[in-house]
């Protein structure tokens, strides 16, 4: 038994080596991942430009200029005559915001303890807008209240607001257990769904039912590099966003990797399942991609939180192994509890592993399937 | 006990609406360490009633015994003691050639020192490329190294399906004569084939059209009871010569075979002469009598079938 597991974890690591296209995508997925969503696409809001309409010019409004021009989510990219050229520079895209300071404005503040600007922004983006303005709103408000200082208020409700695990409201909190979840799905799932099918369609599958390999052999055979992958993945990941990105392993190391094996287990389950229940390549591939890929993205709460979803949505997610994983990643890297927290999403990811594996050697067919 | 014995084996399959009987009822038994071929055209059935004894497909009806054992319910011991070469090169072709043949020496528990002797000769033709990707091995070469993977752990039986298809004529003389020579071993080998010279080659032939056989005997016997008188003719224009024969009352058949055009008569009486004179050819022709080998055999039983 043990020769023929080790002979045949061996033929297959010599078909993942020897692929090496094949070999470059799966080292070089994970890596490019990290990197694209740490330095490309992210939703953070640093130096947006925008521009301001000074009609007040007065010592007042040139402090408030100064500070928003210090902060480092705004640059000042032009000042305007007038608002009526506001439009103008949103349409040319130049900006996103548009201040303007009315005339008057230091004057009015001083003399009536009441001054109005107006805040301008491009919500052709909804989501920018609303963090744009909000930005806006806590400039101000600080400015207002430098004013304010040593004079008595008769109320006054400083709300002290503290961003807990990720106090620089950095996106890799988020997208670095997302991207894990992704990579270990795309590497597990989707190459492991391709082994058992690969075999029948070149036949070779035919010489491998005339021999006394057990089905189950083959199937934990088939899983063993793709793990071991795995584990490189896994370590390529933390790696690069601890120094890279300079994302802090809150919690257990050790905790961490064993759950992502853990979920990297019942990856490699589903594609067994999915290579035992398909005939050829191009359909397994198209059922990992369509049917599993899409969901880790759209439903793991990755991109967008599950308690906004609709009703069946929610029920969906529930069967998405990522989804899971992705609420274990968070909570051990970022939030740093250990397994009394997420035990039952652990024990989630066990069942489903047990129940892929049950039904992948189920259905593994003993004889040729024709048709 | 016979080493392989088959009691009413069919099995059909669904084309779409209409149902295909790719092998009819059949039955048949084969001897320890006999050479068994299955000659047919392509769809005859072949492929169909090697896999029902190689325990791949499960037969509608009968039931057939390989070494004793039942193809259905003793799958599992059947396998452990058979070979079996697909009719599809069905080998790793990123893996080396000494790569495949220690992956299946160890697949069937065994190494490939401890039955060396029985591939040596195949093997030591393969020796010089045995760092050689098994997909890059030419025709020949593959269905060796094939041959070799399915001999590895001395089977008790060797099921091999059209090994000698897209082969040379050298390899193919070669490779029967290692079959030959495994049989010696007290291997009982059973073949297809789509080639009529291989039946010969055998220790018995079934010819197989339709998923029928049509005879099963020895080569030599199927020829001795061929009772009909074979012509041999050749003409300058041999297309039209063949038209010609075919419509002359007393010809059953004709057909081209080689150079000359083989013609068997209604009537053994008939003489070269008669039929000379009936042909009234332009053209000079050449009739001698022919003496028929194991394809005349075939096309007769075709036709008759």
């Amino acid at each position: 038994m043990k020769e023929q597991f080790l002979a045949f974890v061996k033929k297959e690591w010599f078909h993942i080596w020897r692929d090496k296209k094949t070999l470059f995508i799966l080292f070089g997925l994970p890596i490019v991942q990290i990197l694209i969503f740490g330095f490309a696409l992210t939703n953070e809001i640093k130096n947006s430009r925008i521009a301001v309409v000074d009609q007040s010019k007065d010592e007042t409004s040139q402090r408030l200029i100064d500070r928003i021009a210090s902060s480092r989510y705004f640059d000042i990219e032009e000042f305007l005559k007038n608002g009526d050229e506001a439009d103008g520079a949103f349409k040319r895209g130049k900006v996103k915001l548009v201040l303007i300071i009315p005339e008057n404005f230091g004057s009015s503040l001083k003399h009536t303890n009441h001054g109005a600007i107006q805040v301008l922004a491009d919500a052709s983006d909804p989501n920018t807008a609303s963090t744009l303005t909000s930005y806006m709103q806590a400039i101000v408000g600080d400015f207002q209240s430098d004013l304010n200082e040593g004079k008595k208020l008769p109320y006054s409700i400083v709300p002290e607001v503290r961003m807990l695990y990720n106090p620089q409201l950095k996106g890799a909190y988020n997208f670095v257990p997302g991207v894990m979840a992704m990579v270990l799905m795309l590497i597990c799932t989707l190459m492991t769904s391709i082994a058992i099918v690969k075999e029948k369609e070149t036949g070779t599958m035919e010489v491998l039912l005339v021999s006394p390999l057990k089905p189950i052999l083959v199937i934990f055979a088939k899983s063993t590099p793709y793990l071991f992958l795995s584990f490189i993945n896994i370590a390529s990941i933390l790696l690069l966003s601890v120094f890279v990105l300079g994302l802090p392993i809150a919690g257990s190391l050790m905790l961490l990797i064993a759950l992502s094996l853990l979920f990297s287990v019942a990856c490699l389950s589903l594609g067994m399942l999915i290579s035992t229940i398909t005939d050829s390549q191009q359909t397994a591939m198209l059922i990992s991609l369509m049917g599993l890929f899409l969901p880790t993205l759209m439903l793991s709460g990755f991109m967008f939180p599950i308690e906004n979803m609709p009703l069946p949505l929610k029920i969906i997610s529930n069967v998405v192994p990522a989804k899971w994983y992705y609420f274990i990643v968070k909570s051990v890297m970022i939030k740093g509890v250990g397994l009394k927290i997420i035990w039952k999403e652990a024990l989630v990811l066990t069942l489903m592993t047990i129940i892929f594996l049950g039904l992948s050697i189920k259905n593994y067919k003993v004889r040729l399937a024709l048709k | 006990m016979k080493s392989i014995s088959v009691n009413n084996l069919s099995k059909s399959f669904i084309n779409g609406k209409e149902t295909v009987e790719a092998v009819k009822p059949l039955s048949f038994e084969i001897d320890k360490a006999e050479l068994f071929g299955f000659i047919g055209p392509d769809g005859a059935g072949k492929t169909t009633l090697l896999r029902m004894l190689t325990t791949l497909i499960i037969a509608d009806t009968g039931t057939a015994t390989v070494d004793g054992l039942d193809v259905v319910n003793d799958y599992k011991e059947i396998r452990k003691r058979v070979g079996y070469m697909p009719g599809k090169f069905s080998l790793y072709q990123d893996l080396s050639v000494q790569e495949n043949l220690e992956f299946f020496a160890t697949i069937f528990q065994t190494t490939v020192k401890e039955n060396y002797h029985l591939i040596k000769d195949i093997y030591d033709q393969l020796a010089p490329f045995s760092d050689r990707p098994a997909g890059k091995l030419s025709g020949g070469m593959k269905q060796k190294l094939a041959l070799c993977c399915a001999l590895i752990h001395k089977p008790t039986v060797l099921f091999l399906d059209e090994p000698t298809t897209g082969v040379d004529a050298v390899s193919r003389k070669e490779f029967w004569e290692m079959l030959k020579r495994l049989k010696e071993q007290g291997i009982t080998i059973l073949v297809s084939t789509p080639y009529m010279d291989e039946a010969s080659l055998c220790d018995r032939v079934a010819l197989m059209q339709d998923g029928k056989f049509l005879r099963i005997d020895p080569p030599s016997q199927i020829i001795k009871n061929y009772s009909k008188k074979l012509l041999a003719v050749k003409g300058k224009e041999m297309f039209p010569l063949l038209q010609h024969l075919k419509q002359i009352d007393g010809i059953e058949m004709a057909y081209p075979f080689g150079e000359y055009h083989h013609v068997v008569l209604q009537n053994d009486a008939t003489s070269i002469d008669q039929l000379k004179s009936k042909l009234q050819s332009t053209q000079e022709l050449e009739i001698k009598p022919a003496t028929p080998d194991i394809e005349d055999c075939f096309i007769y039983a075709m036709q008759n079938n």
